[in-house]
């Protein structure tokens, strides 16, 4: 165990624990400004944010000598017996030095900035910036440029940290961005025909510190002030990439990376950043259908549930195709429901969408060729509770000759999952519920049409592909005359109250082998299932 | 003080020789022979040894002793070991490199074969300021020459020693030759000097162990194994026995000397000699009979001496005693009455805000916000607390104070404090007279409209 201080404060480290003095102080709950280091690019020390003073503690004496200079934090290691002091009037006056530098040529445009409100040159003047300007006045322009289809630089803002080109040349190893010019003349920009465009540019935008690098499909849309964020996993691909769901009044402004060492570091791919869309769409069905005879009828919730409890009873042999877009709560509690009606029903996992092949870039992170979060999640409930796993294609082949007398399909793919074939394949049946987002062949045909809910409405957990399970409350409220998916079958269960994600998850934890690991409380970065289920 | 006038020259012996710069005349006055005996006779540990016990500090600005800088190579590595020859010279000032590598091209190289020997480098690039044609021309027809001789390539001299050495031509650019800058540049990246540990002897060139050194060391080495350790340290300032941290400033240096004096050159004299001796011995006095008002002892970055200062020792600790950063490059600028402070200071800001790599936040800000006070003040719209911010800002930045990663802050920082401090009557008077109105003003002011600048 190594002992670092840090402002006379000892703190413990673990022995093959190497931190830096930013990393070390955060330990002691002291937060060393920065700029220029980010913990998952290599340390260029540049922009000398955070200076601090340092020294050594003799073992035998206690003794602790200083150096006589400055250093940055970032790029000093915290071992045993180093000392980091960050209140001396020496480091107060390197920081204000630092701030005051970065503010002589910077705009100060915070009022038009997206970055207001989020801006660690804003919090960090604030903080230990001084109070009064001492470089010449000078009316400043604001220069900005695209740097390809989704980034623009706002020239001026930019405090040359290079983190935006770290980035792109050591996480999607794609180096687009790069610094022109020298100095103070120093700019990022592209090399003429190569714009920034790698798939998981998006990055740059969250990790510039201040607001030269723009969103362009987030910009001038919301002040950050204003949204709430919520911890979330994407439903984009069966990476599940842990994120942030930022929204005001239950409409999405953007998503964001949340940091997880497990699946995604600090990053996230563009397709899952914009990949929200689907939840605004102006097709989403919001009105729940009950069919009576060529008439589709639109009916309250209150009416339809028992009517559909009755008409499925009534209705002989039943099947369900759980969509690998419901949680493990979610497809647990309707295969159990449906189960209880029929203890023969077919389970079918539903149509897993592949696009392409898995993508791997440079710096580790990989884009998913399985275009949806929770395939295992949904094949594990269904083989826990069936002998045999039938494809949705067996299925498709062999629904019209087993007599059955309706079958639940439940959807909620962000884009089109099916066509008429397979809406005939499965016409045979007499009674077909579809739960989905948006019209589709099954959806026309349907005896009930239930307007489902996307990822950000949900609750519950996603398996990704290394069977992590990650677990999430919703982010935003579904539009009305939506039910989502927990809350619907929560109901049909005949459960009471609100519908619990914990309690179904805990449940399935207890009976499913596979799942033993989620007995405990899910931390913030999930919980590996192989863990307990190699034991 | 040593006798100046009775040293013979020995790095600048052939230099005026017709055909100085090819291997027949070279040979012809006794090169080659070090390298011989040294691949023959002696192992590298004994070179590098040698080259220790010489005292020989580095010649390209930090004075660094070299034999020790060659011990920090880690031992029994795979290799390949580097070697960088820095030739980028920059310094404003300072051309003894150039005429080294133009007059006597074979005298670098066969240093440069013996240190490569000595490190045990089998690779050595020699970065060369995009400035220097005939540098260029020269290095490359000798390092022909050497292949032809069997002097480079497989197998030096028949022994179990091989080297190859390619030139490589720099962009003009000042942060080439710090050398990790230089590094960088060579691996075809932008030149942003790195962080430091890893030391380029642990990990320099392409992750791999690296020398980097300047021309004149090297030529220096030529003749520590031709002449011994003992020739070496008979020349120049053994260390002050009250510093035991001083290693002494030992053998010949090549002075360069500019500005106002009646023979400008590059001069060899021992370490050691003064300013005033420099000037008057070699240069020829002041231009015109005139006055010296001040000079820079060692390259711009190293500030400036007074009038009242000449008789400061040009060695490795002379310098810093009257206040400069350091000897540095030994380059020697005079500037005589007719120079005004303001004029230097702006120019000495124009060269670092020019140079700066950028990477550093207080270099890249301080060197610009500077250059921006100095040219306001030059244009008669000076404040007096302007001398105050300019001296803040240049005791704050470098890596002496540890707020930047290189040296270059460092000597953007010295002549803005030397020249203010030294000649602050000298400010102050201009500013109130080209600015009667507004010498007293302590706001911020608006910037001047300068289209070159933001
Ligand atoms: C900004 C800057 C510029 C430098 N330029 C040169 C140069 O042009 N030539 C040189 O030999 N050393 C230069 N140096 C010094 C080198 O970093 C390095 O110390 C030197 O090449 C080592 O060689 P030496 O030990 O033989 O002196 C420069 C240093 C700095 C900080
Ligand atoms: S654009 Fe942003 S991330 Fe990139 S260097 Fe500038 S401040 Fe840093
Ligand atoms: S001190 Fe200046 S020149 Fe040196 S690395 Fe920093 S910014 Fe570049
Ligand atoms: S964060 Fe340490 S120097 Fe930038």
């Amino acid at each position: 165990m190594a002992i670092v201080i840090v402002d006379g404060q000892e703190i413990e480290i673990g022995d093959g624990e190497r931190l830096n003095g930013i990393q070390a102080a955060q330990r002691a709950g002291i937060e060393i400004p920065h700029y220029c280091w980010h913990p998952g690019l290599t340390v260029v020390a540049s922009c000398r944010m955070c200076l601090v003073e340092t020294g050594r503690r003799d073992p035998a004496s206690g003794a602790i000598s200083m150096m006589p200079k400055l250093v940055p934090a970032c790029q000093t290691p915290a071992r045993d017996g180093t000392v980091f002091v960050t209140n001396s009037q020496q480091v107060t006056d390197a920081r204000a030095m630092v701030e005051e530098d970065l503010l002589i040529r910077h705009p100060i445009d915070c009022p038009i900035c997206d970055k207001a409100g989020e801006c660690h040159l804003q919090d960090y003047h604030f903080q230990h910036g001084r109070e009064q300007r001492r470089a010449d006045i000078k009316p400043f322009t604001s220069r900005r440029r695209p740097l390809g289809d989704s980034v623009t630089l706002f020239v001026d803002r930019c405090v040359m940290c290079s983190r935006c080109v770290r980035f792109c040349r050591e996480i999607p190893g794609t180096s687009e961005l790069m610094v022109t010019n020298r100095g103070a003349h120093e700019e990022i920009d592209v090399f003429p025909g190569f714009p920034l465009a790698n798939k998981m540019a998006g990055n740059v935008v969250d990790l510039c510190p201040v607001g030269a690098l723009g969103d362009r499909d987030f910009l001038y849309s919301q002040r950050v002030w204003f949204m709430q964020n919520h911890d979330q996993i994407c439903a984009g691909c069966s990476t599940g990439c842990s994120i942030h769901v930022d929204e005001n009044q239950d409409r999405i402004y953007r998503l964001r990376p949340r940091p997880n060492p497990h699946v995604n570091q600090w990053w996230m791919c563009d397709e899952g950043r914009y990949g929200w869309k689907h939840a605004h769409d102006e097709r989403r069905q919001t009105a729940p259908r009950r069919r009576d005879g060529e008439q589709l009828r639109v009916e309250e919730w209150g009416e339809l549930i028992p009517q559909l409890d009755a008409d499925l009873r009534a209705a002989g042999r039943l099947a369900a195709v759980l969509s690998p877009h419901l949680t493990v709560e979610e497809a647990w509690l309707l295969a159990s429901y449906i189960r209880a009606i029929d203890p023969q029903a077919w389970l079918v996992p539903g149509p897993v969408p592949v696009v392409g092949q898995d993508e791997t870039f440079g710096g580790g992170f990989t884009i998913h060729a399985e275009k949806c979060p929770n395939r295992r999640g949904v094949q594990a409930v269904v083989s826990a509770l069936s002998d045999e796993l039938i494809t949705w294609e067996q299925f498709l082949e062999r629904a019209a000759g087993e007599g059955f007398g309706a079958v639940w399909i439940s959807g909620g793919y962000p884009a089109a999952w099916h066509g008429e074939s397979e809406a005939e394949q499965l016409a045979a049946i007499p009674l077909r519920i579809v739960q989905d987002i948006f019209p589709s062949p099954l959806w026309e045909q349907a005896g009930y049409q239930l307007p489902g809910a996307v990822f950000a409405e949900r609750e519950g957990s996603y398996v990704n592909f290394d069977d992590r399970l990650q677990s999430f409350r919703w982010a935003i409220r579904p539009p009305a005359g939506v039910q989502t998916e927990g809350r619907l079958f929560w109901r049909l269960a005949g459960r009471r109250g609100m519908y619990q994600a914990d309690e179904v998850l805990l449940e399935v934890a207890r009976r499913v082998a596979y799942f033993a690991a989620a007995v405990q409380p899910v931390p913030e970065v999930g919980v590996d299932l192989k863990v307990l289920s190699l034991a | 003080m040593p006798d100046v006038g009775a040293t013979e020259p020995v790095l600048l012996a052939l230099v005026g020789r017709p055909d100085s710069h090819t291997r027949a005349v070279y040979e012809q006055a006794g090169g080659y022979q070090a390298l011989r005996r040294a691949v023959g006779e002696l192992a590298p540990e004994n070179v590098r040894e040698l080259v220790k016990s010489s005292g020989l500090r580095g010649r390209g600005g930090a004075g660094f002793p070299t034999g020790l800088k060659w011990t920090f190579l880690p031992q029994d590595h795979p290799g390949p070991i580097y070697f960088c020859l820095n030739a980028d010279e920059s310094e404003p000032g300072t051309f003894n490199n150039r005429i080294l590598m133009e007059d006597d091209p074979h005298q670098v190289l066969e240093g440069l074969i013996l240190s490569c020997y000595a490190t045990r480098a089998t690779t050595a690039y020699i970065y060369m300021r995009y400035e220097y044609p005939l540098a260029w021309q020269r290095m490359q027809a000798a390092v022909d020459e050497c292949y032809a001789a069997g002097y480079l390539g497989r197998n030096v001299l028949g022994s179990q020693f091989s080297l190859d050495v390619y030139l490589h031509r720099g962009a003009a650019a000042y942060i080439c030759g710090e050398e990790t800058g230089l590094i960088e540049s060579l691996e075809g990246k932008r030149a942003w000097p790195r962080i430091k540990p890893p030391f380029p002897a642990v990990e320099g060139l392409f992750h791999k162990p690296t020398v980097v050194n300047n021309i004149e060391t090297v030529a220096c080495v030529k003749h520590i194994v031709d002449r011994g350790a003992d020739w070496f340290r008979s020349i120049g300032v053994p260390p002050d026995p009250n510093n035991p941290r001083d290693p002494g400033s030992f053998g010949p240096k090549l002075y360069c000397l500019s500005g106002h004096v009646e023979r400008p050159g590059c001069y060899e004299a021992p370490l050691g000699i003064t300013v005033r001796q420099l000037i008057d011995q070699f240069g020829g006095g002041i231009r015109g009979g005139r006055r010296a008002k001040a000079a820079i002892p060692g390259g711009i970055s190293m500030g400036l001496l007074t009038a009242d200062e000449l008789d400061c020792p040009l060695d490795f600790a002379g310098p810093g005693r009257y206040g400069c950063l350091g000897l540095g490059t030994a380059a020697v600028v005079v500037m005589d009455e007719t120079v005004s402070m303001i004029d230097f200071l702006e120019n000495s800001c124009q060269f670092f805000e020019h140079e700066s790599c950028g990477q550093c936040t207080p270099c890249r800000e301080g060197t610009s916000w500077a250059l921006k006070m100095m040219r306001r003040i030059k244009a008669g719209r000076g404040r007096l607390i302007d001398l105050d911010l300019l001296l803040e800002i240049a005791d704050s930045i470098g890596i002496m104070p540890g707020t930047t990663i290189c040296g270059l802050a460092d000597g953007a920082a010295w002549p803005i404090k030397n020249a203010i401090r030294k000649f602050r009557g000298e400010f102050e008077e201009y500013i109130r007279r080209t600015n009667p109105q507004g010498c007293h003003e302590t706001a911020p002011v608006p910037a001047l409209d300068l289209v070159a600048l933001h």
